[in-house]
């Protein structure tokens, strides 16, 4: 009668409900008492599949009004009026929360992303890219999935995408069904862990905790997961072969272009030397050299990007800090003029690339002092106006050694990328360049500027927003015929360095290098172009749906969670009108449990909703019971919330409500079943278990990164 | 029947979507906000509030829109293994225990918290301040919508206990599409049943 997929839900509904009838003193209930049941029964009845914001607001408000009345001495009106006013208020307390605020926007730019059309791009550039690495197309899936999860935050939508376009190339190929599909479920979760992910900020916004600092926690020990994905598969690639077989020659080879494929031929594999060759020999009188030269800079950009982050770098470190001149002032000047002319001196190294054009550019920072020296040298006069020796003191800090290591493994590493940069690996790096690094530097531009603490994660979501939307304008621009690509990118171009103007000006007037902030014409200009090539992207890359589908799909998965914390705030608040927390808490300090013991006892119980429950409900109702008793053991909420966050995965990945396995289920082919599915993501689910045990072992996964940046 | 809950449908799609662009104003404006602050050293003090209130209002407005959709995240155990009669039983009841009083008191006291702020004409706290009243009038205005949205679900319950099917809904944009997906990245229902060639070699081998 009762068919066989419902014996799991309905046996566990009865355990809670069988458990709470018996564990109830009925003889002597309490309030607190009363809370309890309220706590067991929510859980069987968002069981029952009712919207679970409401099961919440409408069991909360019914608890609620009971508590008031329970204490009013028989006035059900005031009580009644005293529920309102909770509910109201509530409610109004989640429409103005300024952690939630951050959901839509980080929504908005996951949905930008995700119909930006890069994933193709962006996997078969990995997959070249990884093609020696043994189980080549689960590492690039596994990547890819790491990335654009990271990017989008849309489980469903990563799995089925995943599902289409790396579960038949790993099949076409031998892959093992069990291991594709454990590879393509298990990575699709990883944008859950890695920042800036959704789950952090509701966990931030429930248990108060900074969503940077979580942001800061969560980085290293979602990269850890990631990699022990990795590192599962390669050892499986090489212990078993069969499950993973190498790609065969001829689906590694990289169609080189026309005009490299003859320097290929006649000059030389490696691309740098024969480039440069090539540009000033005779023998290549038949390729233009703007065409070797468009070749050359692509080759040079890597040592570009080095040289630049390394010369703001070094200008930065050794910008003279005014507070210690006035302090120290002669010694100041002494050591900042001795380790000048050393740093003079030691210059060479950093230039001693084999490539000549790096000194050119690393000559601007050496050159920069007296420019830079100059304000400097006006702050100092005002402080201690008495002290002409101010300008000299202001010269140079002392070069910290670290920098020079730095700078010196920086260079052996692009010496040897230089030294095995082929013709095949220049056509892979242009691949990546036009899909992974556009995703990575927006992620961790993002990221970066919200864990430095220069953007609140708001706006650091409202600029990657705006950055998913100049994504998107690319790539939808990439899918028209190339008359149009070249026609639009005509009148792009143009506004984005109008746009560039302010924006170079204001990172030069921060680097120190410009002494005057963006004027005003200038910052004008810069947002009349930005919002002029707006509106033209819109039409030029027809991209008017996407942007209103993104736009419905974000108010669709805001009203989603926020309803969710509307109604788990009133639910938390009679939770706490009956004093449900205080009988939890004497129960659990009762036990008399060391923080471990509690530690383990709380994460084992998360595991164990996280069968039946979604994590979102997990976190809203069960957060604010546990998060007071962590206080109690010692436990920082912080650490608490990445153990949490890396649990939740498992969420995921468990059945039988693993999301992510019927994404693939509806993707793959007819005899892919689900047990097969499942079958797959069992081992990912132990890596994850193995993850939360190094975690808590090795604190400093995951606090290091928070301790360094907010002490 | 069917005409009229469509139309509610349609009232509260609306809604939801008008409202909806508040994702992107709020996009715009902490992206102008940013430039104006940082670049050009000029920040507004009423952005804040500015910001939190097209936040308020999109996912406010957007709650009866989801419902309409079924969007309302729900424990998936059991339910999607129900027939559809016993999930409408269930619905049915859980909106008149749940639901319904939920929301009448949210409406009823978010009207009456509208009304406290207009008799005061209250402002936001700030130097350029904003005035909070049409904000509070959002959570009766969405209550009230949720309401009229809910009564509509009610209604569907009980044609859904009598035909034992679920009445048709207008589409919408959903968050995973496949269709739309396979489309994106150039894959046919072909290619997928061609696959099945490999599956069934890799099984045979066992």
């Amino acid at each position: 009668m009762i068919r066989k997929e419902l014996w799991f839900g309905f046996s566990l509904m009865a355990i809670i409900l069988v458990a709470v009838i018996v564990f109830m003193p009925w003889t002597s209930l309490t309030n607190g008492h009363l809370g309890l049941l309220m706590l067991g029964l929510v859980v069987v009845a968002i069981m029952l599949g009712f919207p679970t914001a409401f099961t919440l607001m409408g069991m909360g408000m019914l608890f609620a009004f009971f508590a008031y009345w329970s204490r009013s001495d028989g006035h059900s009106e005031r009580a009644l009026q005293q529920t309102l006013d909770l509910m109201v208020q509530s409610t109004f307390g989640v429409m103005r929360n300024d952690v939630l605020i951050s959901i839509p926007l980080f929504v908005f730019m996951g949905y930008l992303v995700e119909r930006a059309n890069l994933v193709t791009k962006l996997f078969k550039s990995l997959h070249l890219a990884l093609a020696r690495v043994p189980g080549s197309l689960a590492v690039a899936t596994l990547v890819t999935c790491a990335i654009f999860a990271t990017a989008t935050g849309i489980v469903g939508a990563v799995v089925t995408l995943m599902g289409l376009l790396a579960l038949p190339a790993m099949l076409r190929a031998g892959y093992d069904v069990r291991l594709s599909a454990g590879v393509i479920t298990a990575g699709g979760c990883l944008g859950i862990l890695i920042p800036p992910s959704v789950l952090l900020i509701v966990y931030g916004a429930t248990a108060g905790v900074s969503v940077p600092k979580l942001y800061a926690g969560a980085f290293f020990p979602g990269l850890m997961l990631a990699g022990l994905y990795v590192a599962y598969v390669m050892l499986v690639a090489k212990w078993k072969p069969h499950l993973a077989p190498p790609l065969p020659e001829a689906e590694r080879v990289v169609a080189l272009p026309p005009a490299n494929q003859q320097i290929n031929a006649t000059i030389g594999t490696r691309v740098l030397p024969s480039l440069l060759m090539a540009l000033k020999g005779k023998r290549n009188a038949e390729i233009t050299t703007k065409l070797l030269l468009k070749e050359l800079s692509i080759t040079l950009a890597p040592l570009l990007v080095f040289v630049v982050i390394m010369g703001l770098t070094w200008n930065a470190l050794t910008r003279p800090n005014e507070i210690q001149d006035v302090s120290g002032l002669q010694q100041m000047g002494a050591v900042g003029a001795t380790e000048d002319t050393s740093g003079g001196l030691q210059e060479p190294p950093g230039s001693e690339l084999k490539e000549p054009a790096g000194s050119g550019v690393q000559e601007p920072p050496g050159s920069e002092p007296d420019k830079v020296a100059e304000p400097a040298a006006k702050v100092a006069e005002v402080a201690a106006p008495a002290k002409p020796a101010a300008a000299t003191a202001a010269v140079r800090d002392p070069t910290p050694v670290t920098f020079w290591y730095v700078l010196g493994a920086g260079s052996a590493v692009l010496a040897f990328f230089y030294a095995i940069f082929t013709f095949a690996r220049l056509e892979v790096f242009k691949m990546l360049l036009t899909s992974f690094f556009p995703l990575s530097i927006m992620i961790l531009a993002v990221l970066g500027t919200i864990l430095f603490g220069l953007a609140t994660p708001t706006e650091a979501a409202a600029v990657g927003s705006l950055g998913g939307f100049i994504l998107a304008a690319v790539y939808l621009l990439l899918t028209q015929p190339r008359e149009n690509i070249i026609r639009a990118f005509k009148l792009w171009v143009p506004l984005w360095l109008l746009f560039g103007i302010s924006v170079v000006w204001f990172i030069l007037f921060k680097a120190e290098v410009v002494a005057t902030p963006p004027s005003d014409w200038a910052g004008f200009l810069s947002m009349g172009a930005f919002s002029l090539w707006a509106v033209i992207a819109m039409v030029q890359a027809r991209m008017v749906n996407t942007v209103r589908e993104s736009t419905y799909l974000t108010a669709k998965t805001s009203a989603m969670v926020c309803w969710l914390f509307v109604g788990s705030s009133i639910f938390s608040a009679a939770f706490a009108l009956l004093g449900g927390q205080n009988i939890v808490e004497e129960w659990v300090l009762s036990l008399g449990l060391t923080p471990l013991q509690f530690m383990l006892l709380a994460q084992f119980i998360i595991f164990i909703l996280g069968w039946p429950l979604e994590w979102t409900e997990i976190i809203v109702i069960f957060m604010p019971i546990f998060i007071p008793l962590l206080a109690k053991f010692g436990i920082d909420p912080l650490f608490f919330g990445l153990l949490v966050a890396l649990n939740l995965q498992t969420a995921f990945l468990s059945p039988p409500v693993a999301m992510a396995a019927f994404y693939l289920k509806g993707v793959s082919p007819p005899h892919v079943t689900l047990n097969q599915i499942f079958a797959g993501m069992l081992p990912f689910m132990g890596i994850q278990v193995v993850a939360i045990f190094l975690l808590y072992v090795f604190p400093q996964i995951g606090m290091w990164l928070p301790n360094l940046l907010y002490k | 029947m069917q005409k009229i809950l469509l139309g509610v449908d349609k009232l509260s799609t609306w809604f939801g979507q008008v409202c909806s662009w508040a994702a992107v104003a709020l996009t715009l404006l902490i992206g102008w906000e940013v430039f104006s602050r940082y670049v050009m050293n000029t920040p507004h003090g009423w952005v804040l509030d500015a910001q939190i209130m097209l936040y308020g209002v999109l996912f406010m407005m957007a709650g009866a829109y989801t419902l309409s959709k079924n969007g309302h995240v729900r424990g998936d155990v059991l339910y999607g293994f129900f027939r559809p009669r016993t999930q409408a039983t269930l619905d049915l009841i859980l909106y008149f225990v749940f639901f319904l009083p939920g929301i009448v008191a949210l409406t009823y006291a978010g009207w009456t918290f509208f009304g406290d702020s207009v008799r005061i004409n209250e402002q936001t706290f700030s130097a350029d301040p904003l005035p909070l009243y049409p904000f509070k009038f959002v959570i009766p205005l969405a209550g009230g919508l949720l309401l009229l949205q809910g009564l509509v679900e009610i209604v569907r319950c009980v044609i859904c206990i009598r035909e034992g099917e679920w009445p048709s809904r207008e589409h919408d944009v959903e968050e995973v599409d496949v269709e739309k997906l396979k489309e994106m990245v150039h894959v046919k229902d072909e290619d997928i049943a061609a696959l099945d060639q490999y599956v069934i070699a890799a099984e045979e081998k066992k």
